[in-house]
């Protein structure tokens, strides 16, 4: 059965000015549609890897999968739960230990004045659990020492640090941990070995993660499906072996291309035209028709659904 | 070399602090021709930066230049101190920063930042100077660049704006243009059009680039020659091809080892152990021994010897067959 199972999940944020203002220029609200109609499903135990430019809605779905926003249409439901309607509290509760998140920047999301062991076991001691021992436990289990435990973060790297943030994920022991950008900040070296580390904690625990990130290369190595979002919309779904060489959406394509290549001595790429359209004032049609190259008129008029072709899911008109 | 741009000879660069000197960068040397970029790739506190803005002058105190010399057309230029460095910044050596919106004036149309840079250091009229920012912005490829030389800097994207800075860094016509991680803000389409904007101006008009960054892909696609930096100093120097294919440096090979890229397929990435050390702890020796998997006492006891033109600064530099 799947874990998660996103339907329709739309999420709009009002960024209009202010009332009076909006009086006296006579503007309306301006609304901007971060996600749009998204569904998805994520499998017990596989990795989901979301990718997207920025302004592409990545993040939003992943707070929206943890509850820290709610939807402004469909629904997130995970073990079969809609946490923003379900009224058990009991099962709400059940279900909301479940799930982590981790997120990109190591320096910001731990707080500077506790110390680490205070850190990690928040998550457990939140909920009135017993956690004596729990934070050396889990810091050994995460590559780090047990004597880290009585430090505090300033004393650590970058690396180490999201070390202490994957520490802190697992100690509530849970099903899915949402992983958003979580090496961005980090070297290369250092990334390779965080990625080792999440690859055999998953494998340990039985962990399912979804991985937000706009890194091509991370989201192929460590996913078993990947989407690929534009402007709030899933335009491709497939497994990464299917998406890599056989792209089918254009936008996809362009991305893959314009990618650096490590072997792409002298390259030059075939650029991509433009750049993301403004989020308020969205396309008419297909988001992605001004940039795309086959773009014909029911692009400009007509939204794509996703839809299976072959063994991806495709939100283009012209994909087959 | 007659061609020859920039000349960096043994520089070190040190930071007094209250419990010793670090040497950020610790004896580098490269060279930059004409119309080439040379990539500086390293991850962060390699010394990479900051061997940048030493050649630029930007170095914040207490951080200062210690021993070495950097020859810019012939002539030397790290001795040179307030005024003179002015009129070479910006004249002589351009800058393009990671953010473009910090490096941009707020308060100033884009057109005004253009032509001040222009009328500072070039003999022209501010009419000359106005029809050479639109030309400029053309270039660049900005849209519509005679009506939008009056907009601010906010009304630009993140890729317009970045290449506005970099118009900015090539209106003065300068002979090298320094660009220190000038896509890492930038989305991977944007990225692409930046690069090749890069690439291509400095190929028509014989600029001489230091491309810094920590992007392995970005280095491979853009740079012709590429110097690898590991705590302050120089770990391999070469020609991109040579230095990514088969790297005799072992930091090098762990590093592109360790990409994403390069495990394809493979369930499990290849990973340096440790980190790299910190300023005030280098090791003795080689400062990668501690996590090099073939250190012997040698390279222990002391540092390998000064890099040349096609050897690693390894006393056991890997052969072919040695990378697998």
């Amino acid at each position: 059965m799947a874990l998660i199972s996103v339907k329709n999940l739309t999420r709009v944020f009002d960024v209009s000015k202010p009332w009076l203002n909006r009086v006296i220029e006579r503007r309306g609200k301006a609304l901007l549609t971060a996600v749009s109609d998204v569904d998805f499903e994520v499998a017990e135990r596989s990795t989901y890897g979301l990718v997207g430019e920025s302004g592409s809605g990545k993040s939003t779905i992943g707070r929206m999968l943890v509850g820290l926003l709610t939807p402004s249409g469909g629904s997130v439901e995970i073990e079969g739960v809609n946490l923003a309607t379900e009224t058990d509290a009991a099962k709400v509760d059940a279900v909301r230990s479940d799930i982590q998140m981790i997120f990109q920047d190591p320096f910001a999301s731990l707080n500077p004045r506790w110390r680490v062991r205070d850190i990690v076991v928040e998550p457990v001691v939140a909920r009135g659990g017993d956690a004596t021992g729990l934070a050396e436990k889990l810091l050994e289990q995460v590559g780090l020492s047990a004597l880290d435990a009585g430090k505090f973060p300033h004393e650590f790297s970058g690396g180490q640090r999201q070390r202490i943030c994957i520490a802190r994920a697992l100690s509530s022991e849970p099903k899915l941990i949402v992983c958003d950008e979580p090496t961005s900040a980090l070297d290369v070296s250092v990334q390779a070995q965080v990625l080792n580390l999440m690859s055999d904690l998953k494998d340990n625990f039985g962990l399912t993660y979804v991985l937000i990130s706009h890194d091509l290369t991370v989201v192929q190595h460590m996913s078993d499906v990947i989407g690929v979002l534009y402007l709030g919309r899933l335009v491709e779904e497939a497994t990464p072996e299917e998406l890599f060489n056989n792209t089918k959406h254009p936008y996809t394509k362009m991305l893959l291309e314009a990618a650096p290549q490590m072997d792409g001595f002298g390259r030059e790429a075939e650029l991509p035209e433009g750049e993301i359209p403004d989020p308020i004032n969205p396309p008419s049609g297909c988001a992605f028709h001004p940039r795309c190259p086959i773009a014909e008129t029911i692009c400009r008029q007509e939204r794509p659904l996703l839809r299976q072709v072959g063994n991806a899911r495709v939100a283009c008109h012209l994909a087959q | 070399m007659s061609d020859t741009v920039l000349s960096i000879r043994n520089l070190s660069v040190e930071i007094p602090t209250r419990t010793g000197v670090v040497k950020p960068v610790d004896g580098v040397s490269y060279d930059i021709s004409a119309g080439e970029i040379l990539g500086v790739v390293g991850e962060s506190g390699a010394g990479k930066s900051m061997a940048g803005n030493a050649v630029i002058g930007l170095l914040n105190p207490p951080a200062h230049i210690a021993k070495g010399e950097i020859w810019l057309n012939g002539s030397r230029i790290d001795a040179l101190k307030g005024e003179a460095m002015r009129r070479l910044r910006g004249k002589e050596i351009g800058m393009v920063f990671q953010d473009p919106l910090t490096s941009l004036n707020p308060l100033l149309s884009i057109g005004d930042q253009l032509t001040e840079t222009m009328l500072t250091h070039l003999p022209i009229s501010r009419a000359e100077a106005n029809n050479r920012a639109v030309a400029a912005l053309e270039e660049v490829g900005i849209p519509g660049a005679a009506e939008r030389i009056d907009s601010y800097p906010h009304e630009f994207s993140g890729g317009m704006r970045q290449r506005v800075v970099i118009a900015l860094a090539l209106c003065a016509e300068p002979s090298l243009i320094i660009a220190d991680e000038p896509t890492t803000a930038l989305d991977v389409s944007v990225q692409a059009q930046i690069i090749a904007l890069l690439k291509r101006l400095c190929r028509d008009r014989g600029t001489a680039v230091m491309l810094i960054t920590h992007d392995m892909g970005v280095i491979a696609e853009a740079a012709d020659r590429v110097a690898v930096m590991y705590a302050g100093r120089l770990a391999e120097l070469g020609r991109v091809r040579d230095v990514l294919t088969q790297p005799q440096h072992p930091y090098t090979a762990g590093l592109m080892a360790s990409t994403p890229l390069a495990s394809a397929g493979k369930t499990r990435l290849h990973q340096i152990e440790g980190a790299m050390p910190r300023l005030d702890k280098v090791p003795d020796g080689c400062p990668f021994h501690p996590r090099c998997t073939y250190a012997e006492s040698k390279c222990r006891a002391a540092p390998a010897p000064q890099i040349s033109q096609d050897h690693a600064a390894c006393w056991f530099p890997l052969m072919a067959e040695k990378v697998s």
